[in-house]
């Protein structure tokens, strides 16, 4: 699967820029303050996974929120696509409260989230068509990204007959196809073998580098992160608090920077941060 | 998981076929032939019952041998009298059930979605679910006369809780980040509902329709033993009073066969419908 993936950029995202070079590329596009979340089950004790996050992120920037796994982070990127209720603290996107979910805020969730009585090509087309965009557009649009995640041929597939990283790259293209301006991100290539993974990173880096999306993309995983982001929060066990916010400055057009020293140094940086949390996690978090 | 097991039943073809091979049946290539060899057990308790009659072994008022109650039923279909009756039977039945689902349906979708409606009907649903709604039928006799009215609202009665119920709890069990996938997909709530909760639920709505299609066969036949003027289940009572005994047992096995045809029939449309689960 992983060789079809076509590593050229698409076309489509010509129509989805926002804001040429030197329109305000510093303007605030997330604003998050002071804000908690506590989960309160209809059974059970109460579960307080998020605790006084502030962040800010930039349009256009790309920020990984990382940190072990049950510290928050999905938690964070929920509460910012307003599928949770901001109880605690405050979210501003463009300034405004988060008032529930929208199309301007595309999410790939961990677990795919596709809808599984629905096709490939007809999951991708459904957000299309909430867009009002003509019938064959739509088509046409949801067959070049369904090729863009290299799934041409499974267009009319079910999700039921697709393997776990087929489903997710499916789960991409959905997203993707409705150009929003903020691209959430949870965990997105956990499922992928390493080499589809990696050409979907690149992919990834070039679709953001085109269109500049704001993204918010979580990861545990440390390479991921430095590769892709160029600002990483790296958050605390549970609780989850943020721990350190380390802008990465480098250059990723570099095609050896995978093997560069620089990199090396960063990852072995970022993992000290992150293994004393890991261990804190893993002997039952901060509670 | 519930619907895992309508699922096994449903797999009259491909799930029959380890029972074939288990019994020897590898020559046997055909659907139609599994088909006609899985129901063997059928045609032995036929086998049994005309030769338990001819032989005398069981008295013909008891049981009239099998030959007459095919002779009588080629008389009764002939005439004309059994399409008829059938005819009246099953759109009664169909007509039942139509309003049943459509109103089931969408008053378990909305009590799993809106909290308002959920504390409006919910004691309501408790309270007349276990009721045996046959009893109901003197009542709406009297109401609605001995036409088709009263069947038809028996039957919707009958029917509508199951549908409810399941379409209830299959839109409760929806999963969270559908929704919300919708949602940000730029589905408004509306539309969500309709788009999202409802297929997701379809597959327990479905298996809820195959409870209520039972249902309704029991039903219709009950309502018009008692008080009708026609109607399969009419007839039997009247051949029965007349001591008519073949025709009679004629009308039975055409009812019985009738709601074991619907069923297979609506099993095949529950898998076309449930394709995507793979
Ligand atoms: N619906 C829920 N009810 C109760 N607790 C939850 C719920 N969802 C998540 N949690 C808890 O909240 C914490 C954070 O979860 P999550 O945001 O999924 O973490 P992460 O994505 O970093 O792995 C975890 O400890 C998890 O068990
Ligand atoms: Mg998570």
């Amino acid at each position: 699967m992983a060789a079809a993936i076509k590593t050229r950029s698409i076309e489509a995202f010509g129509g989805g820029e926002r804001g040429q070079a030197g329109a305000a590329p510093e303007r605030t596009e997330i604003a998050i303050r002071g804000v908690g979340h506590t989960y309160r089950p209809a059974r059970g004790r109460p579960v307080k996974a998020l605790e006084t996050i502030s962040l800010e992120v930039k349009e256009r920037e790309f920020v990984a929120l990382l940190g072990p796994s049950g510290c928050g982070k999905s938690t964070l990127l929920y509460l910012i696509g307003g599928f949770l209720p901001v109880e605690e603290g405050k979210i501003l996107i463009d300034g405004q409260p988060v008032a529930g979910p929208g199309p301007d805020r595309g999410i790939v969730f961990q677990h795919f989230a596709l809808f599984p009585w629905k096709t490939v090509l007809k999951n991708v087309v459904y957000g299309l068509e909430k867009k009002g965009v003509a019938r064959e557009e739509r088509v046409r649009r949801a067959r070049e990204f369904i090729d863009l995640v290299g799934l041409s041929g499974f267009e009319d597939s079910y999700p039921s007959q697709l393997s776990g990283g087929m489903k997710q790259r499916a789960a991409i293209a959905r997203t993707l196809a409705i150009d929003p301006a903020i691209l959430l991100m949870d965990e997105p290539f956990g499922s992928l073998d390493a080499q589809t993974r990696s050409l979907m990173q690149s992919e990834l880096l070039r679709i953001w580098q085109r269109s500049r999306k704001t993204v918010v993309f979580v990861t545990h995983d440390v390479q991921e992160a430095v590769y892709l982001a160029e600002r990483i929060v790296v958050m605390s066990a549970r609780p989850g608090r943020v721990k350190e916010i380390l802008s990465v400055g480098l250059d990723r057009n570099d095609p050896g920077l995978l093997r560069s020293r620089p990199f090396a140094e960063m990852v072995d940086h970022v993992w000290s941060l992150v293994r004393s949390e890991a261990i804190r996690a893993e002997r039952g978090g901060g509670t | 998981m519930a619907l895992d097991k309508t699922e096994g039943e449903a797999g009259g073809g491909h799930k029959g076929a380890p029972f074939a091979l288990a019994f020897g049946g590898g020559g046997i290539g055909s659907p139609f032939l599994r088909g006609l060899w899985r129901y063997t057990p059928i045609f032995l308790l036929a086998l049994l019952w005309e030769g338990a009659t001819r032989l005398g072994l069981v008295s013909h008022l008891t049981l009239p041998p099998l030959d007459r109650v095919f002779a009588a039923w080629w008389g009764l279909f002939s005439s004309g009298d059994l399409i008829r009756n059938a005819a009246v039977s099953l759109s009664r039945t169909a007509a039942g059930l139509a309003l049943a689902v459509l109103c089931g349906t969408l008053l378990g979708v909305f009590m799993a979605s809106s909290k308002w409606v959920r504390t409006t009907f919910d004691p309501l649903v408790q309270a007349i679910y276990p009721m045996p709604k046959s009893a109901l039928i003197p009542i709406l006799v009297l109401w609605l006369g001995f036409g088709s009215a009263s069947k038809i609202v028996l039957i919707f009665l009958g029917c509508m809780l199951p549908v409810t119920l399941s379409a209830f709890n299959g839109a409760r069990g929806t999963e969270e980040v559908l929704v919300w996938s919708g949602r940000s997909l730029g589905a408004s709530k509306a539309r969500v509902l309709l788009e999202i909760v409802l297929p997701s639920a379809l597959p327990e709505i479905l298996s809820g329709i195959r409870i209520a299609l039972a249902f309704a066969f029991v039903l219709l036949v009950a309502s018009e033993l008692i008080a009708a003027r026609a109607g399969l289940g009419y007839m039997i009572g009247w051949l029965g009073d007349g001591g008519v005994y073949d025709a009679m047992f004629a009308v039975v096995l055409t009812v019985a066969l009738l709601g074991f045809a619907a069923d297979r029939a609506f099993l095949l449309l529950m898998r076309r419908f449930l394709r995507w689960r793979g």
